[in-house]
């Protein structure tokens, strides 16, 4: 038990060490090319503050959790219907629709980019934010209708039964019954894809030009071509892009690791 | 009214926006990959001479190659160490281990060409035990690129396999394992008779989770390596859009991309069967 107790601090320290590299980094003075893992003799904690009105990392961070705000609760709504709808009320072809999303799950998005790319801007709206969220709440749905369906698949039959013998339709049951018990599958949901919307990369690099109007890590990558010398503003900068899904994370991270569990045993 | 065919209100907002942002342009990448196309002018069907190329051609072979090591780095570490610490630790491993799966690739991808640079913390520790000789750039060096790229990867998903083992293991009934000891097993004999079949499901998930992961390598190797040096990093994600976007040779890059897909297919149809 004790070698097992020395692997785990040894793990734990060789997961933190690179976020400490980049904290350490962060505060050397900027423009210069700093050793390794050393504390500065005179910290610049003004590097944070420089990162943010100088390389607009405030707009950036503004911009990403307005994508979030409007992937989230879209791929939410989109796929709770879907998923009720194949769980609970098979029609003929469901199964071959469960199967087209089943697919998606394993897709890698350099399949698609190329014509998505060309979609995009025939219907005019690259450089812009619903150009970026469309495909993005697509992409998603793989995952929000079969983690919804497995929720509604394992929900008790027995309410709906009751309230369908009270005369509610299809909707009504949906929307009385099942909905407000779909709470805690909802909620570990969001906190997956506000993750991985936030912190997705390729879509924004490809149809967004701006770095400005990108995902936080779509910014940070026009950053990293802009200032790729200036390792310490880097660095800060991609602390503050990491902060605000690292912070509520660690708040939440018995929910996020049952959802990472429920996650993988849905696929 | 609705009857039998209810449910297909349900799933048809989601399925329009699925059909026509994902089902239509992997039919199109399909259909690209049988032409020689700039993007923009016209096009010249050239049938599977993508594909021969893809296939022949040195640039193009090498990042197919490189994603199959990736898949390796990136399963072996994790499901192994995750094994044996979902093994060794009964009450599993500590939460510390799921930050990666938040920190943005990109950030991280950053955080580990600071720590791997010549002047990073790996080489002063290495220099630091007299190890003088074996420092280097290590993402920058083509002989060690690319097994950066794999430590990489393996930090990130090491997590994610170890709660996922973990959850496993806790899910096994404990009489299995007073039963073995009863047998007189030992902790090896224990874990092969009794955890590692006991887990089956979760350590073919884990494979294919890191799989997929690997073979579209994005992110991690656009902010350290780009594919270099030398292309000794390329992997198919990179090159798809390189090829497209910055060559301007969509039906190359479709063919790979193609390509692509039924690699992952191929890898995780037979783990998922398996692990069934």
């Amino acid at each position: 038990m004790r070698a097992g107790l020395l692997v785990r601090v040894g793990l734990a320290v060789v997961t933190v060490l690179p976020l400490a590299e980049l904290f350490v980094t962060a505060l050397h003075p900027p423009g210069t090319y700093p050793p390794g893992l050393t504390w500065p003799d005179d910290p610049h904690w003004s590097n944070f503050a420089l990162a943010f009105r100088t390389a607009l990392v405030d707009r950036a961070l503004l911009s990403g959790l307005v994508v979030v705000l409007a992937v989230v609760p879209a791929v939410l709504v989109l796929s709770t219907a879907a998923g009720y709808g194949l769980a609970r009320l098979p029609f003929p072809g469901s199964r071959a629709v469960l199967g087209l999303f089943v697919v998606g799950l394993v897709l890698p998005r350099e399949a698609i980019v190329v014509p998505l790319y060309q979609l995009v801007r025939d219907l005019g709206l690259l450089d812009t934010t619903a150009g970026l969220v469309l495909p993005l709440v697509a992409v998603h749905l793989p995952f929000g209708v079969v983690w919804m369906r497995t929720h509604f698949a394992s929900a008790d039959a027995e309410p709906a039964e009751c309230a369908r013998v009270d005369g509610a339709g299809p909707w009504a049951v949906f929307r009385h019954v099942h909905l407000p018990l779909a709470g805690d599958a909802l909620r570990s949901s969001a906190l997956l894809l506000s993750v991985w919307t936030w912190n997705h990369l390729l879509f924004a690099l490809v149809l967004v030009d701006d770095p400005l109007r990108r995902t936080a890590a779509g910014a940070l990558g026009a950053f990293q071509g802009r200032w790729g010398t200036d390792v310490p503003l880097l660095c800060a900068g991609a602390l503050l892009i990491t902060a605000p899904v690292v912070v509520p994370l660690v708040l939440l991270r018995r929910r996020f690791a049952d959802a990472l569990v429920e996650w993988a045993s849905v696929r | 009214m609705a009857g039998r065919w209810a449910g297909w209100l349900f799933v048809l907002p989601a399925l329009a926006v699925y059909g026509v942002f994902v089902l239509r342009p992997l039919a199109l990448t399909a259909q690209y990959s049988l032409y020689r196309w700039d993007g923009v002018g016209p096009s010249t069907w050239v049938g599977w001479d993508n594909y021969a190329a893809v296939f022949t051609d040195p640039d193009l072979v090498a990042p197919l190659a490189h994603a199959l090591l990736l898949v390796v780095a990136f399963a072996a570490g994790p499901v192994l160490l995750g094994l044996a610490l979902a093994a060794a630790v009964r009450p599993g491993p500590s939460l510390v281990l799921l930050l990666p799966q938040a920190v943005p690739p990109i950030a991280a991808g950053l955080a580990w060409s600071v720590l791997l640079s010549s002047t990073g913390a790996v080489n002063r520790s290495l220099e630091a035990v007299g190890l003088h000789g074996v420092a280097r750039t290590w993402l920058g060096d083509s002989s060690t690129a690319l097994a950066a790229v794999g430590v990489i990867g393996a930090w990130a998903l090491l997590g994610t396999c170890a709660l996922l083992l973990s959850a496993g293991v806790r899910r096994l009934d404990p009489a299995l394992y007073e039963a073995a000891r009863l047998d007189g097993a030992g902790r090896w004999r224990e874990f092969r008779a009794v955890t590692l079949p006991g887990v089956r499901r979760e350590v073919g998930v884990c494979v294919v989770i890191t799989s997929v992961a690997a073979l579209s390598s994005f992110d991690v190797v656009y902010v350290t390596t780009l594919g270099g040096p030398g292309g000794a990093t390329s992997v198919p994600a990179l090159e798809v859009f390189h090829l497209a976007f910055t060559e301007r040779q969509v039906g190359l890059a479709s063919a790979l991309a193609v390509v692509l897909v039924v690699l992952v297919l191929a890898v995780v149809a037979p783990v998922l069967r398996w692990s069934r």
